[in-house]
């Protein structure tokens, strides 16, 4: 029996099952505002993991943490309004901890993990850097381990074990890179708040397995607390968040869709509606295509065939959320034709993934569509530095899974088995995959006009729709509104631009993802 | 909103100035010579306040490295203040007060000097003692010596203070060409290339070049050299530092980084986060971050306020400031050709002196008595004096 674990929240206990997350743990307990926006507006977490920067309170006197990332201990103390000066003691200068590798992995997802034990394997001294609390990255993200599908379990554990070659790879959890120096050796540095904590790695090759986020599009309303991603939605679920007796909507666009939905009724919400964006030909031709992959067909249909209960729309998003007590309370469906509005207090809503490319961008690797260019054994244009899984076009886990393998073995100096036919097949038929879904689900016009004048895009900084001004330059718009210009880093409005206005990425500049002023030093 | 429209209507066959460069200081001109009823047409490589602007720290502060320095910051900031009720919210404009912090009792001896320079100037300025400054700064470290408050020192957002007074100057007549890069300046003509590649030479009665780090390149003989800072901004930690904080021995913290410095300086912004300063490299235009000056500088800010450690950083970025060898701008008429004037050079203190430079500019062109006494800051010193020389002393120089 998994005890609780008490934490306190303004001064109110809470229980968390352990191993929850922060954000999930307050989430479940019914707190509705994590924090107060520049101009205001109470805040909840969006994106559930560590994008969006919606769900920070303040952690033992310490402002501005993201709860999505803290496990829950016992005698947290957080507070949801920030406490002004800041209180907490400072860093005293110390030599920085620099660990040497052959193979430095970044991203603990499927693709790293791949990554790192077929490096491993084949003898390679290997050190994975992951922001998450625990191995598996987004798509294996758990608390109890016995709860994730076999292969996961067997992945991971094989992460954990040292090889016939040599050790197991080292794993630094809750570390993130916000510096990529390429040279003779390639200099990660780090920022993390784990117990296994490095501030530099020097590494001679690096494999870029940095995953995916989600897009979303903004719409009036979308910043209600109560409105999140799917993954975000999946995310904190699997973080403990309890929904039971939660009115759910489930909307947006891609096969995230019905897990989620599943997910939330599973965990004892009521689900009214799921409704994807895509016209029913393009979900029919998607589903049609799922001939040539048996097992992701049938998970589809064991998905569909569970949901008892709701309703489910194609051709159908949601146009508007509305509020009430600070959270969302009704939500306005539209299928063009008609327009309805239905109650609800949790709205998950995103439209698809965008590929993290940003430390890709950093070290100068070429980019093709938002995606990371590579070989065929995922080598980047840089030397040195590998890519594999979401940033190389998103596909799932699978193709994660190989293109880590391919990867992995390469950059540990094994090119022939990297380059072995039976995984290029496997990677090219993947790849194909994920190319049909990213046409199947490609957002429709009308999604990506929804935003009003008064519409917040940058949740950040509060940047209105209408101060935007869309002949500007990406650059003419951070400078003068400070859009993207967040903690976020424009990580969720940054794709909503470029959606909504063509704007291509700014530049990327250390320190992605931002750091502690001591560890510019 | 948009200037396109601007452009079709209201585009002059000769204007009375071009203006070259729409950072602040050209801003400022266009603005000061539109009032003067003048038709104004501004040109910019790139877009409103894209260049140093962009990356200035918006410090609206009075120095004293010489009387002529204090006579142009003091007179500027005046003006600042006179505009601050027009200024929209997006400047951000503040009058948050400089504390210059004395680390030790010799650099409080400085201050005291600093303070009846200020004084005799008619800026109001004050000295703290180590308690007094520690009640008004806590997050400063303990032990330090004392300060020197000088109030009346402000803050605004250098891109938006641009773009204001481009805005104000389109809503009076003048006309901005974006993406309108001059090529060459004549006497009274401006040959501009547009993005397309399209050149075009414009007569005007006037030209003023206000193009900073370019302008030796449209007036080769002005010495003005590129100087790079870093600058550091965190979230939003509102009330940690109330005040700007420099250190007053900030030519002592200079130090061998390849000619490098680096100055305690910290600004609270009034979004509640804080910039963090300073560096000064001459490497020439090249941009990118330098971690060994970088990482110098941040050390030098926690060493100050020792909480700066903990605040998280959410960018860096790195600017070009128009540097001259005697550390004052170029302001005034340029005697090689005839119908040519010059506002650049401003260093670090563009933001604090555009609306000076502008108001000196707008009266020599209509022929009034200047406002302050506009010899020291006239271009012509620069033809008098041995360029080498120059370069030499500018990469001595502290400031």
């Amino acid at each position: 029996m998994p005890r609780d674990v008490i934490v306190t929240v303004d001064g109110r206990p809470i229980a968390a099952p352990e191993g929850a997350t922060l954000a999930s743990a307050m989430l479940g307990a019914g707190i509705t505002r994590f924090r107060t926006s520049v101009t205001g507006e109470p805040r909840a977490p969006l994106c559930g993991m560590g994008v969006c920067y919606e769900c920070r309170v303040t952690v033992d006197g310490r402002p501005h943490q993201r709860s999505c990332l803290i496990p829950c201990t016992d005698g947290l103390h957080v507070e949801t309004l920030p406490n002004g000066a800041a209180s907490w003691r400072p860093e005293a200068e110390s030599d920085a901890d620099v660990r040497r590798c052959d193979v430095a992995v970044i991203g603990g997802g499927p693709a790293g993990i791949a990554a790192a034990v077929a490096a491993a394997e084949v003898g390679a001294r290997v050190i994975v850097v992951d922001q998450g609390v625990r191995p598996g990255g987004q798509i294996w993200r758990h608390r109890d381990r016995t709860a994730l599908p076999k292969a996961a379990r067997a992945w991971i554990a094989r992460c954990e074990r040292a090889s016939a070659a040599g050790p197991a790879p080292e794993w630094l959890a809750r570390s993130t890179v916000f510096d990529v120096s390429v040279g003779d050796d390639i200099v990660l540095r780090l920022t993390g708040d784990g117990p296994a904590v490095a501030d530099v790695i020097r590494a001679r090759r690096v494999v870029l397995a940095t995953g995916a986020r989600e897009l979303f599009l903004p719409f009036p309303g979308w910043t209600l607390p109560g409105v999140m991603g799917l993954g975000g939605a999946q995310a904190l679920l699997k973080g403990g968040m309890t929904v039971r007796g939660r009115h759910a909507v489930v909307a947006g666009s891609g096969p995230l869709l019905l897990p989620v939905a599943v997910a939330l009724a599973r965990a004892g919400a009521s689900v009214a509606y799921v409704v994807e964006q895509s016209p029913a030909i393009n979900a029919m031709s998607f589903g049609a295509g799922l001939w040539r992959h048996p097992a992701k067909a049938l998970q589809a249909a064991r998905y569909a065939a569970s949901l008892f209960g709701a309703r489910m729309r194609v051709g159908t998003w949601v146009a508007a959320a509305e509020g009430a007590a600070g959270r969302v309370a009704l939500v306005r469906l539209t299928n063009r034709s008609r327009a309805w509005m239905v109650p609800c207090d949790l709205l998950c809503c995103s439209y698809g993934f965008v590929p993290n490319v940003e430390l890709a961008r950093l070290v100068g690797c070429e980019i093709q569509r938002g995606r990371v260019a590579v070989d065929a054994t995922q080598r980047t244009s840089v030397p040195g530095v590998w890519c594999a899984g979401e940033p190389t076009g998103v596909a799932g886990e699978i193709a994660a899974l190989v293109e880590g393998r391919i990867a992995g073995l390469d950059a540990a100096g094994a090119e022939s088995r990297a380059r072995a036919g039976r995984l290029r097949h496997a990677r090219d038929g993947w790849r194909r995959f994920g190319d049909r879904l990213t046409d199947a689900f490609a957002p429709r016009d009308d999604v990506r006009a929804l935003a009003t004048d008064d519409t917040i895009v940058c949740r950040c900084e509060d940047v209105r729709r209408g101060a935007l001004d869309p002949s500007w330059s990406v650059r003419q718009a951070k400078l003068y509104t400070r859009v993207t210009m967040g903690p976020c880093q424009g990580m969720v409005c940054g794709a909503s631009c470029a959606s909504l206005f063509g704007w291509s990425a700014g530049t990327v500049r250390p320190p992605v993802g931002g750091t502690e002023v001591a560890r510019l030093r | 909103m948009t200037h396109a429209a601007n452009l079709v209507t209201r585009r002059a066959a000769r204007p009375d100035v071009v203006v070259v460069g729409a950072g602040i200081v050209g801003a400022a001109c266009a603005l000061a010579l539109v009032r003067e009823s003048l038709d104004v047409l501004i040109v910019d490589a790139s877009f409103v306040g894209s260049g140093s602007t962009a990356a200035a720290m918006g410090h609206l502060v009075v120095m004293d490295d010489s009387p002529a320095q204090l006579a142009l910051t003091a007179y500027s900031r005046g003006l600042w203040e006179r505009m601050a009720d027009e200024l929209p919210a997006g400047c951000e404009y503040e009058v948050r007060g400089t504390v210059w912090v004395a680390d030790r009792e010799e650099d409080l001896e400085a201050a005291r000097a600093k303070r009846a320079v200020y004084a005799a100037h008619g800026v109001a300025a004050a000295i703290v003692d180590a308690s007094e400054l520690a009640r008004l700064e806590p997050a400063l470290r303990p032990g330090l010596a004392g300060a020197l408050v000088v109030p009346g020192d402000g803050v605004l957002y250098p891109p938006n203070a641009a773009r204001w007074c481009v805005d104000r100057a389109v809503a009076l007549g003048a006309t901005l060409r974006e993406q309108c890069e001059a090529v060459a300046i004549g006497r009274g003509e401006v040959r501009v290339r547009d993005a397309d590649g399209v050149e075009e030479t414009i007569s005007a009665g006037a030209v003023v070049m206000a193009a900073g780090v370019d302008a030796p390149g449209l007036v080769p003989e002005l010495p003005i050299v590129p100087r790079k800072g870093h600058l550091v901004i965190t979230d939003r930690y509102p009330g940690l530092c109330r005040a700007q904080l420099v250190e007053l021995g900030y030519l002592r913290s200079a130090h061998g980084l390849g000619g490098a410095s680096v100055a305690f300086n910290v600004q609270p912004r009034a979004t509640g986060q804080l910039l963090i300063g300073s560096s000064r490299e001459l490497v020439g235009r090249d941009g990118a971050v330098n971690h060994a000056v970088l990482g110098e500088m941040v050390r030098r800010a926690i060493w100050f306020v020792p909480a700066l450690s903990r605040c998280d950083a959410i960018r860096v970025w790195t600017g070009l400031r128009p540097a001259t060898p005697d550390g004052l701008p170029l302001i005034g008429r340029w005697d090689a050709v005839p119908g040519l004037w010059v506002a650049a050079g401003h260093e670090g203190l563009g933001i604090t002196t555009a609306p000076a430079t502008a108001a000196l500019i707008a009266a020599d062109i209509m022929g009034r008595a200047a406002p302050i006494d506009p010899a020291p800051y006239l271009p012509a010193r620069a033809m008098r004096r041995d360029v080498n020389a120059q370069q030499a002393e500018a990469s001595c120089r502290g400031t």
